[in-house]
């Protein structure tokens, strides 16, 4: 499924004194597969734009296409098509309403109107890959759950409906170091084993930095920058002008090729790093006989 | 989708009746619907009429504004209108037909009480448009101090105003993501029947209950470190003062109250 956004506006309570243009002539494909990540700082306007993507805002003006077909057209099932596009918002974990998890769960497969078994076997699935059990918690009522797995109770309330289109806004904010590594992995899975195209808003360049194929850096409502992680991180001056940073990998590359190392100049990922760190140590170790360049 | 309610009528400029007393403000706004009452003829309206038209020149709101707070009350003002209209009785016909009949003094009268609703409701609004609503519960709790003697809560209903009023937008923000957070899930709010619609309500009401009950909880937390403890022996960081522009007001509603009466004695019986 492919999304296409062409030179989309919106703006906030249009015509009234408190009018603000949330997105500006913001343009931009998303191809079957992608994951892609959409960064900005606060309020420039993600949460604005992924909320188009499935229909949930009407553009100003602009439009938003999917596989080709105009998404606010008079004769799109949206309901239909919102399930097949799954979104997550910020927080979702304060939507759950049910009175135990799994039927929380099978609120979304309830909604497209599927068969009992059908339900069930969504919600294990659903279930599986937010790595729940099924026995322990099904039964359980979500608001005795931690912050963290009401959290991912709420991911496998969208990903029952299995949707081949997954976005999600700011998924590991507010959660402890261990909460956000299960919420990646999760994803990082999802991407690779069912090949789920994943559009995903986050203030962390370090998760970015893991999961994305390719980035979309968001200022003032105005698409500021794409490309692939490597073009972007490798542009640190870009970055500090959308307010934002670089991953830590990135910075201790930058720190370390002042020191003098030679290192190359786009490096993101920390297992790349320590690859390059170890072979300069192993290459330097081998000439002089002995360790690696002092600090 | 909830984007078209905004919340209060507050005009926030500065002027000289924005910065009267909440206090008085309240008082003149009584005293304001008394005259309405007191008035006997069209000539007292016209003196209302001036009265609120220069006070909203004073205030530096635009006079539609305060139209517009008549629009929700449109259909009991129109209401008025029609029933004094058909059912007053009197001798001077102008139409008549079947069983309709329209006289001269039923036309006037109806006029007379759909514009005694207007003018109540103008009057208020010019309330409301001058005076933030945290400002009016302050008035209101000082207002209903004395009645502390006799254990009526004035504190602690001035800081329920005042809390709930703060929350509102928060709520109404809180419902429209959640309202859309399920309807990510497929969920239909606005088909079927009027059971099905409100079975649909459940995945709103119950996580926007159960989030207002957790900031009710936070918000209490948070009261209680700071020692918040009721209304007893609490100061205040900005003291309201009367001041002379607020003397200044009181008089001319004094004027405005002795117009009244004097036009209620002197025209009575002239124009009904
Ligand atoms: N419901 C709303 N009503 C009015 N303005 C809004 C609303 N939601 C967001 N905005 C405004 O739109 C802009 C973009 O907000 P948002 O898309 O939430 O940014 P982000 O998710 O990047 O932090 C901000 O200036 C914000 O104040
Ligand atoms: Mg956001």
């Amino acid at each position: 499924m492919s999304i296409e956004v062409r030179h989309l506006t919106h703006c906030y309570s249009e015509g009234s004194a408190l009018s603000t243009v949330a997105l500006e002539d913001v343009s931009l494909t998303i191809e079957d597969g992608e994951f892609v990540g959409i960064i900005g700082h606060t309020g420039s306007g993600k949460s604005t734009l992924v909320q188009h993507l499935n229909g949930l805002l009407k553009p100003s003006s602009g439009q938003i296409l999917i596989n080709g077909e105009d998404l606010n057209g008079e004769q799109v099932n949206r309901r239909a098509l919102r399930q097949r596009i799954g979104l997550v918002f910020q927080y979702p974990e304060y939507q759950l309403f049910e009175e135990t998890v799994a039927r929380d769960i099978a609120f979304g497969p309830k909604n497209q109107g599927l068969s009992k078994e059908a339900i069930d076997e969504r919600v294990r699935y659903a279930m599986d890959c937010v790595h729940l059990d099924y026995q322990k918690y099904s039964e359980r009522s979500p608001f005795e759950l931690s912050g963290g797995q009401m959290r991912r109770v709420a991911i496998a309330g969208v990903l029952a409906m299995r949707p081949s289109v997954l976005i999600l806004d700011e998924p590991t904010a507010g959660l402890d170091p261990r909460g956000r590594d299960r919420i990646l992995s999760m994803l990082e899975e999802l991407h690779s084993r069912e090949k789920t195209t994943i559009v995903m808003v986050s203030h962390s360049m370090d998760d970015m930095a893991r999961l994305a194929t390719r980035l979309v850096v968001m200022k003032d409502g105005k698409i500021l920058a794409t490309g692939t992680p490597r073009e972007i991180f490798s542009r640190e001056a870009l970055m500090l002008s959308a307010g934002l940073g670089v991953p830590a990998a990135s910075r201790l590359c930058g720190a370390l090729r002042q020191k003098g190392f030679d290192l190359p100049a786009d490096l993101y990922r920390m297992e790349e790093l320590r690859e390059h760190l170890l072979r300069l140590w192993r290459h330097t170790g081998s000439e002089a006989g002995k360790g690696g360049p002092a600090c | 989708m909830l984007n078209n309610i905004t919340m209060g009528q507050y005009y926030p400029v500065d002027s000289r009746v924005h910065r009267l007393d909440p206090r008085i403000k309240l008082i003149l706004t009584i005293a304001f619907i008394v005259a309405v009452f007191l008035a006997h003829s069209f000539v007292g309206y016209v003196i209302l009429a001036g009265f609120l038209f220069l006070s909203c020149r004073l205030a530096c709101v635009p006079f539609r504004l305060l139209l517009k707070g008549l629009k929700p009350l449109r259909m009991i003002i129109i209401l008025t209108f029609l029933l004094n209209l058909f059912f007053t009785p009197g001798d001077d016909v102008w139409v008549s037909f079947w069983i309709v009949r329209i006289t001269r003094e039923a036309f006037l009268q109806a006029l007379f009480y759909s514009l005694r609703l207007v003018f109540l409701v103008a009057g208020t609004s010019l309330l409301t448009l001058t005076t933030s609503p945290i400002a009016l519960s302050d008035g209101i709790e000082l207002l209903l101090t004395p009645l502390k003697k006799i254990h009526f809560p004035a504190h602690e209903l001035a800081m329920m105003m005042t809390i709930a009023l703060r929350f509102i937008p928060t709520l109404l923000e809180e419902t429209d993501k959640i309202m859309k957070a399920q309807m990510a899930r497929g969920a239909d709010f606005e088909s079927g029947n009027l059971l099905s619609r409100a079975r649909a309500m459940v995945p709103l009401l119950v996580p926007l209950f159960v989030s207002a009950f957790r900031r009710a909880g936070d918000l209490a937390l948070a009261m209680e470190s700071r020692c918040y403890h009721g209304g007893e022996g609490r100061t205040r960081l900005r003291v309201l003062k009367i001041t002379r522009s607020d003397w200044i007001a009181c008089g001319v509603l004094a004027v405005l109250l002795g117009l009244i009466i004097l036009e209620g004695i002197v025209l009575k019986g002239v124009l009904f």
